[in-house]
C-alpha cells in the first residue's frame, strides 16, 4: 500500500491541462501551409505517394495525405507542415488545403447534425471498429484515454458493445473481409448514431486506395459525421475533433 | 552442383543460382535440415507462378553458422504432394498458404485450412464467413465465439473456444479480416516512396522493423551500401520501438489483471519514448523515418542529449513500477504457470522472437544473423525457461533495460552526417534477395524476386506473428477462459502483419 502511494506521488501531475492549446514536442507534421511560390508543379504532384497533391490551385488533401513530409523536404519554400494538430472536421472539402491559405481546419457548427449537440453534448460512447487498420491509429485511440490525454474528462469513452454505443469510430481502409462485420456492428448501434473516420486509411484508403482487397461501399451508404486525419491521427487531433463536434468545451 | 545454395542475411543472388530439385529431394532435404537441429528454422517458404507452373522456394536459416540455405522446386497447381508438415509442424502455416494461394493439395497435412482469405486465393468459393471450425460433439462441452470485433480498441480476429465449464480445451484462431493485399500492392505500385509507405503500414506498431527490412532488401537488390549514419539510425530506432511497445504491453497486461496503477503508470511511460520519436522524425510511431538509401532525419548530438534526459526521467519510474508489480502476490499469482508453452512445443511449431525465448529457445536475429550495427553490439538474447505469462512479462521488463543500455552506448558516439544526394539505384534483374530483421515481436523476413527488367515479380512478407499465433492457441489449453486476455496480451501478436 505504502509503495503504491509512493509511486503515485512520484508520478506527479501527468495530465495535459488544456488539450486545445498545449504544444506538441518536436517537429510534428500537422496542418500543411502552401505558399504561392511558383514551382514545377508536375514534379511536385508526381512526388506524392498517394496523389494527395493537385494543381490549379496547388492543394493538399489531408484526407489522402500520409504526412510523410516528402513534398516539404523537396520543396521547402512551397510546402511547410505546421505543428497545428487541430485538423479534424465534419466536412470532407475542408480537409483540402489550398495555396496561399493559412486558416484553421475546423468543425463547421452550422452543418453538424442537430441531434449531435443535443444528444451527445454531455456524453459520447463510441464503439471502435478496426477494418484493416494497421494498429497505429488503434494505439493512438488507446493513448487518447491514457492519464496524460485523458479524453474521459470530456465524457468521451470507448465501449465494448455496439448496443452501449452512440456511434462507431472506424480505422483502416475497410477490407473486403471486414465489410460484413462492420455493417453488423453499425446496425447494432441504436439511433441516433454517428460515424467517425479516424486516420488517412479510413478517410480515403490512404496508401491502400484502389487495392482490390478493399470494400468501401459502407461509406457510400451513410453520411460521415467527423473526419480525423493523420497517419496515425494524433491523440490531440482525435480529442479536439470529438470535443468540437459535440461542443463539449463550453 | 549441390541441391541448395547458401546465402547470408541481406544478400542478393541470381535466381538461376538457386538449385531446382525434384519434390522428393526438396522435401527430404528441407525437413532434414530442421529435424533434430534446434538452431535451424524455416524463415520463409512460399510459391510463385512461373509460366504454367508454381515455383516453391524454401529458406532455412542456421543460427550457428549465420547461413541461410535456399532451394527450389517446380510443381503444378493440380498436384497433390506429400507435406513437409507431416515431418515437422513448423511448416504448417507455410503449406496452408501455398495451398490457399495456388490450390496445391497435400495428402497428409493435418490442418489444411485457410490462412487469410487473400483476394487472389485459388478457391474463391471459400469465404471468411464459412471458415471450417473444428468442433467436438458433446453435451458437456460448449463453444465460445469471440470477434472479429473485440471488446477493446484492437484489431479484428475471430477466436473460437471449446470449453468444459470454465476450462478451455481447445482454441482456434481465425484471421484474415485485416487483409489489404499488401504483397500484391508491392508489385502494382512502382514508386519507391509508395513501397516504403506500404512497408510502414504492414504493421503500424512495427514501422521501424518492417521499413528497415524493406530498406535492406532494396539496398541489397540495387547494390547500395548504406552509410554508417543510416545504419546507426535504424539500430537506434529498432531498439526505441522495442522499448515503447514492451512498455505499452506491460501496461496492458496490468489492465488485464485489474492492476490500475501499473496500467496507468506504464501506459504513460510509453509516451515520452514515442514523443521522442516525434521530436526526431515528426511521427510518434516512426512513420516517415526510415527510407532506403537515404538518411531522412539525421540523428544529431542535440537529439542524443535530449534522449539522455528522456531516459533519466523514464528509468527510475519504470524500475520503481516494475519492482512493485513483480513483488505483488496478486499479480504473480496471475502470471505464474498461466498460459504455458513448453520448449518441445515451441520448437515443434517453430515460434520466433519472444515467443521462442520465453521457453528457452534462443531465436534472435540480432545475434544469429546480425545486420546494421548489431555486429558491434554483440547482443545476448534474454532467455526464460517456463514459457508462461511470467516469462513473457519478465522478458519485456529485461529487454527494455537491455535496449536502453544499448541505446545509451550507441548515442555516446553519434556518427557524423554529411549532407549528400540520396543514392538511388535500380534493382538487379533476375535476382533473389532475402532480408531478416529482429523486430520487437521477433523475426521479420522479406523476400524479393525481380524479372529480366529488374521489376519486382514477387514480394513476400513474413511477420513474426505468422509463426506465433499458434503458440497462443496452445498456451490457453487447460487454462480458465478468464485467463485468455492476459495470455493474449502477454504474446501481443499482430493481426495486420499476419493478414497483410
Amino acid at each position: 500500500m505504502f509503495n503504491n502511494l509512493k509511486i503515485v506521488y512520484h508520478q506527479g501531475k501527468q495530465y495535459i491541462r488544456n488539450t486545445a492549446t498545449t504544444k506538441v514536442p518536436g517537429i510534428f507534421r500537422g496542418r500543411p501551409v502552401i505558399s504561392t511560390e511558383k514551382v514545377n508543379e508536375t514534379e511536385l504532384i508526381g512526388l506524392c505517394p498517394v496523389n494527395a497533391i493537385s494543381a490549379n490551385p496547388v492543394s493538399i488533401d489531408m484526407g489522402k495525405c500520409t504526412f510523410c513530409g516528402e513534398c516539404a523536404k523537396q520543396f521547402p519554400n512551397k510546402i511547410r507542415f505546421t505543428s497545428e494538430y487541430k485538423i479534424a472536421t465534419n466536412e470532407r472539402a475542408r480537409l483540402i488545403v489550398k495555396e496561399g491559405e493559412d486558416k484553421l481546419v475546423e468543425v463547421n457548427p452550422k452543418t453538424v447534425r442537430s441531434d449531435i449537440h443535443r444528444v451527445f453534448g454531455n456524453s459520447l460512447k463510441l464503439r471502435q471498429v478496426s477494418a484493416g487498420g494497421d494498429n497505429s491509429c488503434e494505439w493512438e485511440l488507446n493513448a487518447s484515454n491514457n492519464v496524460q490525454f485523458d479524453m474521459g474528462r470530456y465524457g468521451i469513452e470507448f465501449v465494448a458493445s455496439p448496443r452501449h454505443a452512440d456511434g462507431i469510430a472506424i480505422t483502416g481502409p475497410i477490407t473486403e473481409n471486414m465489410a460484413e462485420a462492420l455493417q453488423i456492428c453499425y446496425d447494432a448501434v441504436p439511433e441516433p448514431k454517428i460515424i467517425v473516420l479516424v486516420g488517412t486509411d479510413a478517410i480515403s484508403g490512404g496508401i491502400h486506395a484502389g487495392s482490390s482487397s478493399l470494400n468501401r461501399s459502407f461509406l457510400d451508404k451513410y453520411p460521415v459525421d467527423l473526419y480525423i486525419p493523420g497517419n496515425p491521427a494524433h491523440p490531440l487531433t482525435i480529442i479536439n475533433g470529438l470535443v468540437d463536434l459535440t461542443r463539449k468545451r463550453k | 552442383m549441390e541441391n541448395f545454395t547458401t546465402i547470408l542475411n541481406n544478400q542478393t543472388i541470381p535466381v538461376a543460382d538457386i538449385p531446382e530439385v525434384n519434390y522428393a529431394t526438396f522435401l527430404e532435404m528441407n525437413t532434414g535440415f530442421i529435424l533434430s537441429s534446434p538452431e535451424r528454422h524455416c524463415v520463409n517458404y512460399f510459391g510463385y507462378p512461373v509460366k504454367n507452373q508454381i515455383k516453391l522456394i524454401c529458406c532455412i536459416a542456421d543460427d550457428n553458422t549465420h547461413n541461410i540455405h535456399v532451394s527450389s522446386c517446380l510443381v503444378n497447381s493440380v498436384d497433390t504432394l506429400d507435406s513437409f508438415t507431416a515431418r515437422h509442424y513448423c511448416f504448417e502455416k507455410f503449406e496452408r498458404e501455398i495451398h490457399e494461394n495456388f490450390g496445391i493439395g497435400y495428402k497428409d497435412h493435418p490442418w489444411l485450412k485457410p490462412v487469410r482469405y487473400s483476394k487472389n486465393r485459388f478457391d474463391q468459393s471459400k469465404t471468411i464467413a464459412n471458415y471450417p471450425f473444428y468442433s467436438i460433439d458433446s453435451d458437456e462441452l460448449h463453444e465460445v465465439a469471440v470477434g472479429p470485433i473485440h471488446a477493446g480498441v484492437i484489431e479484428p480476429g475471430h477466436f473460437r473456444f471449446i470449453c468444459n465449464g470454465e476450462q478451455i480445451l481447445h482454441l482456434e484462431i481465425q484471421l484474415g479480416y485485416q487483409h489489404r493485399g499488401i504483397e500484391q500492392q508491392f508489385l502494382d505500385k512502382k514508386n519507391l516512396l509508395q513501397r516504403s509507405t506500404l512497408a510502414e503500414s504492414i504493421a503500424g506498431d512495427t514501422v521501424v522493423g518492417h521499413t528497415t527490412t524493406f530498406s535492406h532488401i532494396w539496398e541489397s537488390l540495387c547494390g547500395i551500401q548504406p552509410t554508417r549514419d543510416i545504419e546507426f539510425s535504424r539500430t537506434l530506432a529498432l531498439e526505441m520501438e522495442r522499448m515503447a511497445n514492451h512498455t505499452g504491453d506491460l501496461s496492458a497486461v496490468c489492465a488485464d489483471i485489474a492492476y490500475q496503477l501499473g496500467n496507468s503508470v506504464l501506459g504513460r511511460l510509453r509516451t515520452p519514448l514515442i514523443n521522442f520519436m516525434q521530436e526526431w522524425g515528426g511521427n510518434r510511431l516512426s512513420k516517415g523515418l526510415i527510407r532506403p538509401g537515404r538518411n531522412q532525419f539525421p540523428f544529431t548530438p542535440e537529439l542524443a542529449k535530449r534522449l539522455k534526459e528522456v531516459f533519466k526521467a523514464y528509468e527510475p519510474d519504470f524500475v520503481e513500477m516494475n519492482k512493485q508489480l513483480f513483488q505483488l502476490p496478486s499479480a504473480l499469482s496471475r502470471f505464474e504457470r498461466t498460459g504455458v508453452v513448453s520448449y518441445d512445443d515451441v520448437l515443434s511449431i517453430g515460434t520466433v522472437g519472444m515467443a521462442a525465448r520465453m521457453s528457452g529457445l534462443s531465436r534472435d536475429i540480432r545475434s544469429s544473423h546480425p545486420y546494421s550495427l548489431y555486429p558491434e553490439i554483440a547482443h545476448e538474447p534474454i532467455l526464460k525457461h517456463h514459457g508462461d505469462v511470467y516469462s513473457r512479462v519478465q522478458i519485456r521488463r529485461q529487454e527494455v533495460m537491455q535496449s536502453m543500455q544499448y541505446i545509451r552506448e550507441l548515442i555516446e558516439n553519434v556518427p557524423e552526417y554529411v549532407e549528400k544526394e540520396p543514392v538511388v539505384g535500380s534493382p538487379k534483374p533476375n535476382s533473389f534477395a532475402l532480408s531478416l530483421v529482429e523486430g520487437w515481436r521477433g523475426e521479420i523476413c522479406h523476400c524479393a524476386i525481380t524479372d529480366n527488367s529488374g521489376e519486382l515479380i514477387l514480394y513476400k512478407i513474413k511477420d513474426p506473428s505468422f509463426h506465433n499465433w499458434l503458440a497462443l492457441a496452445l498456451a490457453v489449453r487447460n487454462n480458465e477462459i478468464s485467463d485468455f486476455p492476459i495470455c493474449n496480451k502477454s504474446f501481443s501478436l499482430s493481426y495486420s502483419g499476419h493478414d497483410l
